[in-house]
């Protein structure tokens, strides 16, 4: 049951008729994990905290660096130093009181992910490197966990929902990752402030609508965004029949690492 | 000869033995060596860019790997 105080807090959800007072309850009860307290995981963060999405999981082994507060609109001049899920949940915890933050300063991997994922209903790839995109995508399609996937480049970004076995799957557009430093992941390609927040926020949407089981989801389609063009186009994806993980003959069968596709820079820190 | 490009229609000089292997160099398509192509709706496995003709009103997309996110 919603209190006064509440009603009032979500005021502008529950005029909503796809929401109303039942829709905030579905997110109050909704259990979301973000993966990545940097770039896409801030506004991500941010908004699921207002919402009121009532339980919050976010995971990151990084502390803040002067060179974050770029993008990284969770985290304030004070934080340089702090683990990012601290200064996470400060802010989260901050914005809205009603919302349980579980913090995980670890980087994700074949070890620990079936673990984490295991308690949320929705997960959120914030990640900034192909080993754990890969990663996640692999552990939520076995594990049957609806996610979203997000990344970006410079002025560009691209983002598509998962409903493993469902609808086409992060493996079934790219089969593997490309050989590690083939493609710049981290801080020498540059990325532009407002990119991650763009990504990010539609990620948001994505795992609000799923918890109030409204709209029609990101599936089967990958949507791209070009700052600099201030153009989104979607490419229609079907699942493929030879996709290592979600295919017809299934190559992949529980999650491992992609060591291959870890670069120094996502090696930086243990 | 007219074929869509990532949303585009792009015409090319008429060619019998291009290939998508060939126009990935022809139009210098960015992470060639990775670029993901989806050919008239379907992902297409990468050993078949040789083989895989391109005709008249193909639509083709390049999908790139984008791996930030911090
Ligand atoms: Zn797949």
């Amino acid at each position: 049951m919603l209190t006064d105080e509440q009603i009032e807090r979500y005021s502008r959800h529950i005029i909503l008729k796809e929401v109303g007072g039942k829709g905030q309850q579905k997110l109050f009860d909704g259990r979301v994990l973000i993966i990545g307290a940097g770039g896409l995981g801030a506004p991500i963060a941010l908004y699921l905290a207002a919402a009121g999405v009532g339980t919050i999981g976010i995971a990151d082994a990084d502390d803040v660096d002067l060179s974050n507060l770029q993008r990284q609109v969770i985290h304030f001049t004070p934080d340089v130093g702090k683990p990012k899920v601290e200064s996470a949940r400060q802010k989260m915890e901050a914005i809205n009181p009603d919302v349980k933050v579980h913090t995980y300063k670890e980087w994700i991997s074949a070890a620990n992910i079936n673990r984490i994922i295991a308690d949320y209903d929705f997960i959120i790839d914030g990640t900034d490197n192909f080993a754990a995109k890969f990663l996640i995508n692999d552990a939520c399609v076995l594990a049957g966990k609806p996610y979203s996937h997000g990344g970006i480049l410079q002025f560009d970004g691209q983002t598509i929902t998962v409903k493993p076995k469902e609808s086409a799957c992060y493996r079934c557009i790219f089969p593997e990752p490309p050989p590690k430093d083939a493609i710049p992941t981290c801080s020498q390609a540059g990325v532009i402030g407002v990119l991650p927040g763009i990504i990010g926020t539609l990620q948001a949407t994505e795992a609000i609508k799923y918890l109030l089981g409204i709209g029609d989801p990101l599936t089967n389609r990958l949507l791209t965004y070009s700052a600099l063009r201030m153009k989104f186009r979607e490419i229609p994806i079907k699942r493929n029949a030879s996709c290592p993980v979600c295919g017809d003959n299934p190559t992949i069968t529980e999650a491992v690492d992609e060591l291959d596709a870890m670069t120094v820079c996502d090696l930086k820190e243990p | 000869m007219i074929i869509t490009v990532n949303g585009k229609e792009t015409t090319l000089p008429e060619n019998p033995a291009r290939t998508i292997d060939s126009l990935l160099e022809e139009l210098n398509v960015s992470q060639r060596l990775y670029v993901t192509v989806e050919f008239n709706g379907d992902v297409l496995d990468r050993d078949a860019f040789t083989g895989t003709p391109v005709k008249e009103g193909d639509v083709i997309e390049f999908l790139y790997f984008m791996g930030g996110g911090h």
